[in-house]
């Protein structure tokens, strides 16, 4: 049997408010050892307030060739951005 | 006794263990079982050398002003109070996390009265100290369950430990004069009366471990009170002072 | 630097006419500064070397605990012990991210553990020397940790995105460690005479080791011209030591302290110092295995691995424990 410990993807809140954002992985043998571990390895330099580990063979990922039909339609709709719309000087900032 | 001398030695009872364990725990650094231990362990040993600042420091400040280096690095073994416990060898991963969690749970048993100490100083490195150990004794404690309920081996290896370091474990509780000059001005607890609560969480901790605590209650004792240390201890101060004996008055 | 005399897997660069059509899109990207995930496909040569880099500068990270970890429990302070510890502690932090980052390419930590302990892979020359006295503690964080960030630097840059993510948080957490070294130095360089002493002695021991961590000229070498298209090397060898030692010269002359070149002198035509290129032979011995340390850093590996097998096993058996006893309670 493989006796290596499973891989964990960290995601770490830095500020409150802010989102959790992945800030890599690291070995434990279940999930409270990863938490601890993430506290020992990422947050060092008081980097964290909150801390997601996730086993790295849970995660879903999308594949990369389908790049072009995942994320190329949303490129024409220039309209959702606040940019593609003229509002008169006058009017100030909106 | 006078309040200043009693004081005194209860603050070098406190810096000197952590300092001593601090020391321990920094051996490991580059030599754990894994990555993320070896980062783990270095925290712990950051934290207690932190501490040790503070209380050989304040230390050093009722000791006609010498700095927490002047104590560490230029007392002679039978000055240190620390207790025997933390000066034995690291031995295997699995004794060094056992005493390390022998220890934690006095310690955060201990720093919590402290917070309420008459002695404002005190109070306040008992709460910065305090919420660093709440987590040494998280971590050591899951680590001490972990290995006990584990494989064959590793529960071997933790009785093993536990068997070895429970005799300096009475220690932690003894009280001399000292204690009771403390325990007066309510700067201090009284040692003895940690007791029943210490023994509530390691029997939990032990039990989910699936280890034994040996029957008898005999302590080793002599290092609080400087009256015999192991002859662990002068080695490890031989290392630790090395350079600030070789080189006397020089600056680092 | 930490990743030395990578060999370059493949022939050399491929024209674009040589390349498949796969392999062009693949070049494009790297050329237009796209980062390349563990997902995207890429060719089995860069794959290769990314792990001999990527591993070789995770084992040098590890092996790198060693030298200084040696000072640890000797540190003449409370406040140098501090520093030091968690130096040497965010050196490990360095090889967890590294290791990582190789993982994403499909090896795993022990598997490159393995090859490192069995001598498949190699680490940095520079950590088969011995820190023989305090100020080689200050000698390593300001040489060595000097050379490794002129190499680290650029490296923020490179090509596959883990690898560049791992440099950035490197980097970020360096910083410290290089001006550690040198105030720790300073200190000595500054101190009694004995502690000049030592200051000088470091320098003496350890100015051609940190030279050598550039690894020997490649500027004609057709794998290094490979890594650089790949963008998983950013700089010459030479250009990164000539950076280095220009650098490095007033750092020492501010200290008092001389560089065991007699040779070395600023030369204003070049704009920059000329110097005395270490004695390759003795890097070369040192590669393979004949350096002054170098059993004993890869014995204390084995053994931390070795020994810390039951405890691996045991943590792991009892997390399955934990989950089988958790799943039949549901």
């Amino acid at each position: 049997m493989n006796n290596e410990w499973p891989l964990w993807e960290i995601f770490i809140r830095g500020q409150h408010g802010m989102s959790h954002r992945h800030v890599g992985s690291l070995h434990a043998p279940d999930a409270e050892m990863a938490i601890k571990n993430a506290r020992d390895v990422y947050t060092r330099r008081n980097e964290g307030v909150s801390i997601w580990v996730v086993e790295a063979n849970n995660i879903s990922a999308s594949s990369p060739s389908d790049k072009g039909p995942l994320y190329e339609p949303s490129e024409s709709k220039v309209y959702r951005h606040p940019t593609f719309f003229d509002i008169p000087d006058e009017v100030g900032a909106m | 006794m006078t309040r200043d001398e009693a004081i005194l030695q209860f603050l070098l009872r406190m810096g000197d263990n952590t300092l001593i364990l601090g020391h321990r725990v920094s051996e490991w650094c580059g030599h754990a079982p894994v990555l993320e231990e070896d980062i783990a362990l270095a925290n712990t040993a950051l934290d207690l050398i932190g501490q040790t600042q503070m209380w050989l420091g304040l230390a050093g400040d009722i000791d006609g002003g010498k700095s927490a280096d002047d104590l560490a690095f230029l007392r002679d073994a039978w000055d240190f109070r620390n207790v025997l416990l933390v000066e034995v060898p690291n031995g295997d991963f699995g004794r060094t996390l056992m005493r390390q969690f022998l220890f934690d749970a006095w310690h955060s048993i201990m720093l919590g009265r402290l917070m309420k100490s008459s002695d404002e100083r005190v109070a306040a490195i008992a709460a910065k100290a305090s919420k660093e150990v709440t987590y040494h004794l998280e971590r050591s404690g899951d680590t001490v369950v972990g290995l006990g309920d584990g494989t064959e081996e590793s529960h071997a290896r933790m009785q093993e430990a536990l068997d070895y370091l429970w005799p300096y474990v009475g220690e932690m509780f003894a009280s001399d004069d000292v204690d009771a000059e403390m325990v007066a001005a309510g700067i201090t607890p009284n040692p003895a009366s940690l007791r029943a609560e210490y023994d509530a969480l390691i029997m939990r901790v032990l039990s989910e471990a699936t280890l034994t605590i040996p029957e008898s209650r005999f302590a080793h004792k002599g290092g609080r009170d400087g009256r015999m240390h192991t002859e662990h201890l002068g080695h490890l101060l031989t290392q630790m002072q090395w350079l600030q004996r070789a080189y006397p008055g020089a600056s680092w | 630097m930490y990743a030395q005399m990578i060999k370059t897997a493949g022939t050399g660069v491929k024209s674009r006419e040589e390349m498949t059509e796969q392999e062009r899109a693949f070049q494009d990207k790297i050329d237009a500064d796209i980062k390349i995930e563990p997902k995207d496909w890429m060719p089995d040569d860069y794959r290769a070397t990314l792990i001999r880099q990527i591993g070789q500068h995770a084992h040098s990270e590890i092996v790198g605990q060693l030298p200084e970890g040696n000072w640890i429990t000797r540190a003449p302070t409370l406040e140098r012990k501090a520093i030091l510890l968690a130096k040497v502690q965010d050196e490990a932090g360095h090889g967890l991210y590294l290791y990582c980052a190789a993982e994403t390419l499909g090896v795993s930590r022990d598997e490159i553990t393995e090859m490192l302990l069995d001598g498949r892979m190699k680490y940095s020359s520079i950590f088969n020397y011995p820190t023989l006295n305090w100020a080689d503690i200050g000698a390593v964080g300001w040489l060595v940790d000097g050379a490794a960030i002129m190499n680290q630097v650029p490296l923020q840059r490179t090509s596959f995105g883990p690898y560049s993510r791992a440099m950035i948080r490197i980097c970020k957490e360096e910083s410290f460690h290089q001006r550690q070294g040198y105030d720790a130095i300073r200190k000595m360089a500054e101190g009694t005479p004995e502690q000049r002493r030592m200051a000088q002695d470091a320098m003496n021991r350890l100015w051609y080791p940190s030279l050598m961590m550039f690894g020997p000229s490649d500027k004609e070498s057709v794998h290094s011209a490979q890594s650089m298209a790949w963008k998983i090397k950013i700089n010459t060898n030479d250009e990164l030591r000539q950076k280095f030692v220009d650098q490095t010269v007033p750092q020492a002359e501010y200290l008092g302290l001389s560089i065991p070149d007699p040779d070395l002198k600023w030369n204003e035509a070049r704009g920059h110092y000329d110097y005395t290129d270490p004695d390759w032979s003795e890097f070369f011995d040192v590669i393979k295995g004949n350096g002054p340390c170098n059993v004993d850093r890869l014995a204390a590996r084995n053994k931390a691995w070795d020994d810390g097998k039951w405890v691996r096993d045991g943590l792991l058996a009892h997390a399955r424990k934990k989950r089988t006893r958790n799943l039949a309670a549901e």
